[in-house]
């Protein structure tokens, strides 16, 4: 509806101006109005905040001391590799830091060392416990330790930023197909169109999991190849969005202006379209990341999915069903599988509503 | 003679309330409706008009409305506090309602049979066949053809005319004793609207049924109410017999309504100008395809040989009803639209030139849309509306020359510099229209296309637009091609006109000889079916 202007030319109504703070440039005002979903402003800062804090996963939880202090020099396992040997010890390889005998050399004498805050990588075996393995919580192990003794704190915190990680990538690549893909077809329309629809017809009606399973078996399993695989097929289902915004955005009058005004294919699908039909995009994006977590998870528990030393979220549920009476193993991953979605949604819908410019 | 008013409204106010925020809708309205009138309610959009009309029937939605004052007298009860199982069993047998859209006022799925049929059995309580015979009865009556035939028919297969005559066959089926019309005629072409009128008069004289008839259109409600009543914000600023407040007008707004009507604007057309843009022979035929291989086996001649002349620094204007060709004309002549025939533009044939050899070209034609709401990109700042077209013509300006135009033009369209960073939606219906012109007017084009740019907008504000529209055309020697249905606003700002019926032009010539002697059947047509303001003819 129209609303009723005012009869003298002063144009701006001075209702209309109290809505907004005027000085305010566009990415401002997005920002503003991210801070008002006050769930969502709190839900970015703790997951970034848990994220950063994954991406350094090897100085939290390792181990190898991050500083040792060895006959009046300086040596930083985690970064460098140091002979047993250079530590007055007995073999060539590697020193194990979690030896005694080690351990004994490097904080006696004066020497010392600078350990993580969870002395365990992902792959330590921990002889801690004098139970069976998997064993509870405990004051060395704080989540206890899955059925080969490793550490569930350190699997949990390496776990997380792979699964993160493969589900921004995942997203990032499937959304960009799926945007591209679906400019395209709504753009052009006609022919273009229609070849497109079939192919995707035929494409989507691939078993996909067939060929996960069979490509797991041909190739090496690795999480390059699940990218590459999900990505194959993740994009159909946002073309789709995308190509029904584009056919009916197209067709608008602010398009037909923008021809007139002399602008390019490309500059009216990215400058006009574009920004116009990212509300389906914007609204799957939280759905899609959880998706692509659920995803790797859920291979992973199948066996599918990475390799078997890799820390996976799936793996470590996988084990729990297999050792049902060892709680703290499916209890803690569902914990931070939980966490991590909902903070996921929370940012998602506020993000929206950043986006969606006729919010005040 | 019964004095007793058939509806008494007195002092209504009506509140609509969301989570954040109470509107004052309608503010301490009354007014009579007595039996066998027509009564009309004027105003702009926002006005209250419409809200004061559903009122009387109770239509709005019960969770967001309240009355805080005022009652609705009929029959001495008061509506507002009826239930709502009482307030069906008036609402269609003794009030009935018509609405504008015909289209989305009929349901598609079901044939206008079932419908009709529907409403008479629910109300008269009488059988099927007796129900089939007064809706074949009232369907001749509003002057459908062939009624029998046609009563099986789906909304889709009538035209817009046809379609509000069904829903006035629908409407007086029970024999209301108010029939209220909401814009009755405002999506429809004017001969159109001229026969509706025509027949809703007749019929009221034939039920003796008042009409209350709620319109934007000064013109219309003169020709066609007895009495009127002026609303401005939710408020009735003047109400009286329609003579009185026509020529009488005490209230500051109805004569600032009054003074609204567009006048002439532009000065007669001058001989000596330059050749701007020259079409000749231009045609736009769509072909019907069948069948698999797409055999062509008809074709739809949307423009045909068409020759049209526009000189510089003036204004043609096209005009004629739906489906006549004039926006495809206008976009064939700008290049939006493939065509066939020559275009010259300043001595350049452009008719030959590829879409990459014409984008260069594209700053000189400029185009101006109707809807502003869907002409203007939504998530785009004004400042970057206005600036996009600088950004591809004018390469070479920096950020900082480019903001100073931005301003400069601003200005000349008269809205102030805080709209840089805001966006489209946080503007009115004029105040976008004037961020469109801005938009085509930075360029410095030679020629502007403009596609109903007014048809949107309410009487005061259209107004102000033309005139702008003239003050820049003046300023910037623009040339314009007005492409309008309302032959009031291309009067009032064009120097020649050209009629269009069915692709073709059915005639031409300068704005006064084309108003005074026309020559045409249809163009008489038009003329007598736009209702003009006739003092000024004289």
């Amino acid at each position: 509806m129209i609303t009723p202007e005012s009869t003298t030319p002063a144009v701006i109504d001075p209702a209309e101006t109290v809505t907004a703070p005027t000085h305010m440039s566009p990415g401002q005002r997005a920002w503003h109005r991210f801070r008002a979903n006050k769930r969502g402003y709190y839900s970015l800062w703790i997951f970034s905040f848990v994220f950063v804090l994954s991406l350094f996963a090897e100085v939290i939880s390792n181990d190898k001391p991050l500083l040792v202090h060895y006959q009046d020099e300086y040596y930083f396992p985690v970064f460098k590799f140091y002979k047993e040997t250079d530590f007055g010890g007995d073999f060539e390889t590697e020193a194990d830091y979690q030896d005694e005998y080690v351990r004994e050399i490097l904080t006696s004498n004066g020497n010392w060392m600078i350990e993580p805050l969870n002395p365990f990588s992902y792959t330590t075996i921990s002889y801690h416990s004098e139970l069976a393995n998997p064993a509870p919580p405990s004051e060395y192990n704080v989540l206890g330790t899955d059925d080969r003794g490793r550490d569930v704190m350190a699997r949990l915190i390496y776990g997380f930023r792979l699964s993160i990680l493969f589900a921004i990538s995942l997203t990032i690549v499937g959304t960009a197909i799926g945007i591209l893909a679906g400019m395209l077809q709504g753009y052009f329309g006609g022919r273009t169109d229609l070849f497109f629809q079939r192919f995707i017809e035929i494409w989507g009606s691939m078993p996909e999991l067939y060929l996960l399973i069979i490509f797991a078996s041909i190739f090496q399993p690795s999480i390059w190849l699940l990218i590459v695989l999900l990505s194959l097929f993740g994009w159909m289902g946002l073309s789709d969005y995308v190509r029904a915004e584009f056919l009916k955005g197209r067709n608008l009058d602010y398009v037909k202006s923008a021809r007139a005004l002399g602008l390019s294919n490309s500059g009216i699908m990215f400058r006009h379209l574009l920004p116009n039909s990212l509300t389906p995009v914007i609204t799957f994006l939280p759905f899609r990341i959880s998706g692509a977590i659920l995803a790797l998870t859920s291979l992973d528990y199948l066996g599918l999915g990475v390799p078997p030393d890799t820390p996976s979220l799936g793996e470590l549920l996988s084990q729990g069903k297999e050792n049902i009476s060892a709680w703290w193993l499916s209890l803690s991953t569902f914990g931070v599988l939980v966490g991590a979605l909902m903070m996921l949604i929370f940012i998602g819908e506020a993000l929206r509503e950043a986006l969606d410019t006729r919010k005040s | 003679m019964n004095h007793q008013p058939l509806i008494r409204v007195k002092n209504l106010s009506v509140n609509f309330t969301t989570a954040d925020e109470t509107v004052e809708a309608v503010k301490h309205v009354s007014f009579d409706i007595q039996a066998g009138q027509s009564i009309a309610l004027v105003g702009e959009s926002g006005s209250g008009k419409s809200v004061s009309a559903l009122s009387i029937l109770n239509l709005h939605e019960a969770s967001h409305v309240n009355y805080p004052s005022g009652e609705v007298v009929y029959q001495q009860q008061n509506l507002l506090l009826k239930s709502e199982a009482e307030m069906r069993r008036i609402r269609g047998r003794d009030i009935a309602m018509i609405f504008q859209e015909p289209m989305s006022s009929l349901n598609p799925v079901y044939p206008i049979e079932k419908q009709m049929l529907e409403s008479i059995m629910l109300h008269q309580r009488v059988d099927r066949s007796a129900a089939l015979k007064l809706a074949l009865d009232m369907l001749d009556r509003v002057g459908i053809p062939d009624p029998a035939r046609q009563i099986k028919s789906f909304p889709h297969m009538l035209s817009g005319g046809q379609r509000q005559r069904v829903m006035i066959a629908m409407a007086l089926s029970c024999k209301p004793k108010l029939l209220i019309a909401d814009e009755p005629t405002t999506a429809l072409d004017v001969t159109i609207q001229k026969q509706i009128l025509e027949l809703l008069r007749k019929l009221q004289a034939e039920f003796n049924m008042s009409v209350l008839l709620i319109s934007h259109d000064l013109n219309l409600v003169k020709h066609y109410a007895d009495y009127v009543c002026v609303m401005n914000r939710g408020e009735l600023v003047e109400q009286g017999d329609i003579q009185r407040v026509f020529e009488h007008a005490q209230h500051p707004y109805t004569r600032h309504l009054l003074a609204s009507q567009p006048t002439q604007l532009v000065s007669a057309s001058n001989e000596a100008r330059q050749t701007l843009l020259k079409g000749s022979n231009i045609c736009v035929y769509f072909a019907v395809t069948k069948g698999f291989f797409k055999r062509k086996v008809d074709e739809i001649r949307a423009v045909d040989q068409v020759d049209i002349e526009l000189r510089q620094g003036e204004t043609l204007g096209i005009v004629g009803e739906s489906g006549s060709g004039k926006t495809t004309l206008g976009m064939s002549l700008l290049r939006l639209q493939s065509s066939t025939g020559e275009i010259s533009f300043n001595g350049q044939r452009l008719d030959a030139l590829r879409e990459s050899a014409l984008r260069p070209l594209r700053k000189e034609f400029q185009v101006v849309f109707q809807d502003p709401f869907s002409s203007l990109s939504p998530r785009m700042t004004v400042e970057q509306i206005i600036g996009e077209g600088l950004q591809i013509h004018y390469p070479r300006l920096d950020a900082a020359q480019r903001l100073q135009r931005i301003k400069k033009v601003l200005a000349e369209v008269d809205m102030d510099e805080s709209a840089l960073w805001r966006y489209p939606h946080e503007f009115s219906g004029g105040q976008r229209q004037r961020i469109a012109i801005a938009r085509v007017v930075i360029l410095e084009p030679a020629l502007i296309l403009l596609d109903e740019p007014t048809s949107a907008l309410d009487v005061s504000v259209q107004k102000q637009v033309l005139e702008l529209l003239v003050r820049l055309q003046q300023r910037h020697q623009l040339s314009y091609l007005f492409i309008s249905h309302d032959l009031n606003v291309i009067r009032s700002i064009s120097h020649h006109i050209m009629v269009m019926k069915q692709g073709r032009v059915v005639e031409q010539g300068d704005t006064r000889t084309l108003f005074t002697q026309p020559q045409q059947a249809y163009t008489r047509e038009l003329l007598s079916a736009a209702m003009l303001n006739h003092q000024q003819h004289d």
